[in-house]
């Protein structure tokens, strides 16, 4: 037995609501974050990751009220994530009763924000997402949800918050996400391979065996997903099993 | 499901992390605990959970400064050490090199990745605990429990289950009144709930 790989959905939420649709049946409230949570929760999912995507002021006070819904009813670990720009937002979040914070374009703007966290609340709860896209085969960094292209090289920059104290890197090719046809394994595995953190994998689930490359091939600790397991198309149980039955270890 | 006990739990409060979720995790059951740092509260409690994530050094200093050291060890009911909690109940920990409450007889130690055994630090997520010996009753049949550590007890005499990263360490401790949790119950599913409602109710 050893240290089982991780399957994480991602919810999006806007104002408190979730916004991607679902095909859940029997939800109390359809899109109620708690309750797709809790659903997730009891088919197997092993983290759940919250992006708070509300651009007002009035939105994010919304999204700490449900952090502290989601902390007194969820009994696995989840990752909160958007709109966090300093210290302060990080610690009303824990507070809040987050288990993880992912910093992303305030981690680009400001790589000391890594330092400060790790200092403060432990490697532990930082999450560094980083959004690159792959041009003549070089991966750049982009910042604000991948509107913004930077000046950073992935691995560079992957490695700088390694050293910095991130607990965890999730990374996300714009290229392969939405696309449907697997993760980006090639770099993944370069950046599992040389890091000494947890690589999270995210674009391109589109169906069960994307999973076992991401894994097996991406050298991947954890892979997240958000419309195929929204949208039923590949139910968490099954693919739980096919990965056993592939010889990864799962948690079933 | 609910723990049908009215009983004084008392969760100790320090400077740790994420303690919060454990008393989410306790109301869950159907017990509403009391978070303190008082001494009188913490002897008089049905049940005493030592929580929490953190550096050894700066938590073991804190609970020094405020007598919390002498009170924790003296304590005669079920208390439950969790994560960082359990290291702090060992002798000595490797991290900050730092003398603990040492009512467990065991050192510990960081996880130490070589060439040869690739390991990432700390081992974050699920691994599967099994349970050892007598003294593993209240931790129910072997399952995964999330884990987040980079420091490790080694087995020793107190081992209530045994866990492999890399190596093959004490996932859980038990001795006399002390009970002891590397992983995270409060964060380990239905798993996690049994765990703590077995020990709740046990002894």
């Amino acid at each position: 037995m050893a240290l089982a790989k991780r399957i994480i959905p991602c919810l999006d939420i806007k104002d408190g609501t979730t916004v991607k649709g679902t095909n859940f049946v029997n939800l109390r409230e359809a899109g109620d974050p708690v309750e797709l949570g809790k659903q997730y929760s009891e088919q197997g999912a092993d983290e759940l990751v919250y992006l708070d995507i509300t651009a007002s002021h009035e939105g994010r006070k919304t999204f700490t009220a449900l952090v502290e819904r989601i902390a007194r009813e969820i009994n696995i670990p989840f990752t909160v994530g958007g709109g966090i720009n300093e210290l302060a937002d990080v610690e009303r979040m824990l507070m809040a009763g987050a288990d993880k914070v992912s910093i992303n374009s305030a981690a680009l703007r400001r790589p000391e924000l890594i330092d400060e966290i790790a200092r403060h609340f432990g490697s532990q709860v930082c999450v560094v997402a980083i959004d690159a896209r792959e041009e003549e085969d070089k991966w750049t960094c982009y910042l604000n949800g991948g509107r913004i292209p930077t000046d950073r090289d992935l691995f560079d920059w992957a490695h700088e918050a390694n050293e910095r104290g991130a607990g965890e890197i999730l990374f996300t090719s714009m290229n392969h996400d939405g696309v449907k046809q697997g993760f980006a394994n090639d770099a993944l595995r370069q950046l599992s391979d040389t890091l000494s953190i947890p690589v999270i994998a995210s674009g391109g689930a589109g169906r069960r065996e994307h999973f076992l490359d991401v894994f097996t091939e991406g050298h991947a600790d954890a892979a997240l997903a958000a419309s195929v397991f929204h949208f039923g198309e590949i139910p968490i149980p099954e693919l739980k099993q096919y990965l056993s039955n592939n010889g990864i270890e799962i948690r079933l | 499901m609910k723990c049908k006990y009215d009983m004084n739990v008392a969760i100790v409060k320090y400077n740790a992390g994420n303690i919060r979720s454990v008393v989410n995790a306790v109301r869950r059951l159907g017990v509403e605990p009391v978070l303190t740092d008082d001494a009188d509260m913490l002897r008089t409690a049905d049940r005493v959970i030592f929580p929490g994530q953190g550096e050894a050094g700066t938590t073991m200093a804190y609970l020094r400064q405020h007598g919390l050291d002498s009170v924790i060890k003296s304590l005669t009911q079920p208390v439950l050490g969790i994560c960082i909690g359990m290291q702090l109940l060992c002798r000595h920990s490797e991290e900050g090199d730092t003398d603990c409450l040492g009512v467990f007889d065991a050192k510990v130690k960081r996880f130490c990745p070589t060439e040869t055994l690739r390991l990432k630090v700390p081992q974050m997520g699920w691994n599967t605990f099994e349970p050892v010996g007598e003294h593993a009753k209240w931790l129910g049949e072997e399952g995964y429990a999330y884990f987040i550590h980079s420091y490790y007890v080694p087995l020793c005499d107190d081992t209530a289950a045994a866990t492999e990263y890399g190596i093959r360490y004490s996932s859980a401790l038990q001795r006399d009144n002390f009970y002891a949790t590397q992983f995270h119950p409060e964060k380990s599913g239905s798993v996690g709930e049994t765990i703590l409602r077995n020990w709740l109710a046990h002894s």
